[in-house]
């Protein structure tokens, strides 16, 4: 295990402020200020109040949706439109939740004490959940994400406010460079997260497909980035699998994080 | 559903445009995620697959981003990131490390362009 084991209190509580130092300490929190700085700047910019654009970072908690929504929201866009360009830009959800809650579910966990970890989900928080969670006690894990997504959340929505404020006083290079953070970031603790030859080829082969996908004009491409990309390193995944228990099918099985 | 934005107001739009059409996906996972277990070979699939999407989502940011970005060269934009990752290496995989080289790159790259 790289990180060493939790070490607080012990309690759900005890869980959940590990989760807060965690999120605070993380480079995503630097990231989500500077996220939401551009992001409120955007909401001035087009006319929205500050109290929708908080709003906004609240119920949607998806950057790429968010501005879709608000460039798309001119007098004469149409609402179904724009609704599956938001939704389309949305699909990463849908996987990182499926990758999560199993690991931070119990048995008797019920639906509804999902719901609020689901909701807090988004590729930041999943990035630190899939580092820390699998350290902690299965009873402390879902508090630790509730912690880590509360947090980043509310900086989030603080810092929209702030941005919006901001937005007269930002000179233009400093929006580029705020805007620029978040690729960088999220590729760089991509990389750090990419362990195992599983999510170094996903990570590679999705930062090649996107665009060659995108440029041959294919419909959909983000979503045929994740099928095509991730199942080759899924394949490439079994195939290595494959050949460290044929090199040693005498010896024990290797302890490894994934099976 | 030919009604247009304009119709609808800010925040009835927020709801309908915004919040649905993008919580549903995390709703779908929840409901999709009912008795499946971390170690299936499915959920490994899917990790991946999460893996690659975020992937793909990052390089578009990075080659076909709009606004403030898209008028920064796209050479600027494309070895700035390149820089941060070979400084995450060469720090021994230090995050923040990675990020202010990447960062530090675009803002010299974009103010020598003249930007």
């Amino acid at each position: 295990m790289p990180e060493p084991a939790f070490a607080t209190s012990g309690t759900a509580a005890g869980a959940f402020l590990h989760g807060t130092r965690v999120a605070l300490t993380s480079v995503f929190a630097f990231v989500i200020v500077f996220t939401y700085i551009g992001y409120g700047a955007l909401c001035h910019d087009y006319g929205f109040s500050v109290g929708w654009a908080m709003l906004s970072t609240v119920l949607q908690w998806a950057g790429p949706a968010q501005v879709i929504l608000v460039t798309g929201l001119g007098p004469g866009a149409l609402v179904l439109e724009t609704a599956i360009a938001v939704s389309l830009s949305s699909v990463r959800l849908l996987p990182i939740v499926v990758a999560l809650l199993p690991m931070v579910r119990r048995e008797n966990s019920r639906p509804w004490q999902l719901v609020i970890p689901a909701h807090f989900m988004a590729v930041s928080v999943w990035v630190e959940a899939m580092r820390h969670a699998p350290t902690l006690p299965r009873e402390h894990r879902i508090p630790f994400c509730n912690g880590v997504g509360l947090t980043l959340l509310t900086l989030g929505t603080v810092f929209t406010a702030v941005g919006y404020y901001m937005q007269a006083a930002l000179p233009a290079l400093f929006g580029a460079a705020a805007m620029f953070i978040t690729p960088i970031s999220f590729l760089v603790s991509t990389a750090r997260n990419a362990r195992i030859l599983l999510e170094k080829a996903a990570l590679a082969l999705g930062l090649l497909l996107a665009p060659v996908l995108a440029y041959a004009g294919v419909g959909f491409d983000l979503l045929w980035t994740g099928v095509i990309g991730g199942t080759l390193a899924y394949l490439l995944h079994r195939w290595q699998r494959h050949r460290q228990r044929s090199a040693k099918s005498s010896g024990p099985e290797s302890s490894s994080t994934m099976p | 559903m030919s009604a247009t934005m304009a119709e609808i107001g800010p925040y009835l739009a927020l709801i309908l445009v915004g919040f649905l059409p993008n919580e549903v996906w995390r709703v779908l996972g929840l409901v999709l995620v009912r008795g499946l277990d971390e170690r299936s070979q499915f959920i490994v699939w899917v990790r991946a697959v999460a893996t690659a999407m975020l992937a793909g989502v990052l390089a578009q940011l990075i080659l076909a981003s709009s606004g403030a970005l898209a008028a920064v060269p796209l050479w600027v934009r494309i070895g700035a990131a390149a820089v941060g990752l070979l400084a995450f290496f060469a720090a021994r995989r230090s995050v923040f490390a990675g990020v202010a080289a990447g960062v530090g790159a675009f803002v010299l790259g974009a103010y020598l362009m003249g930007y």
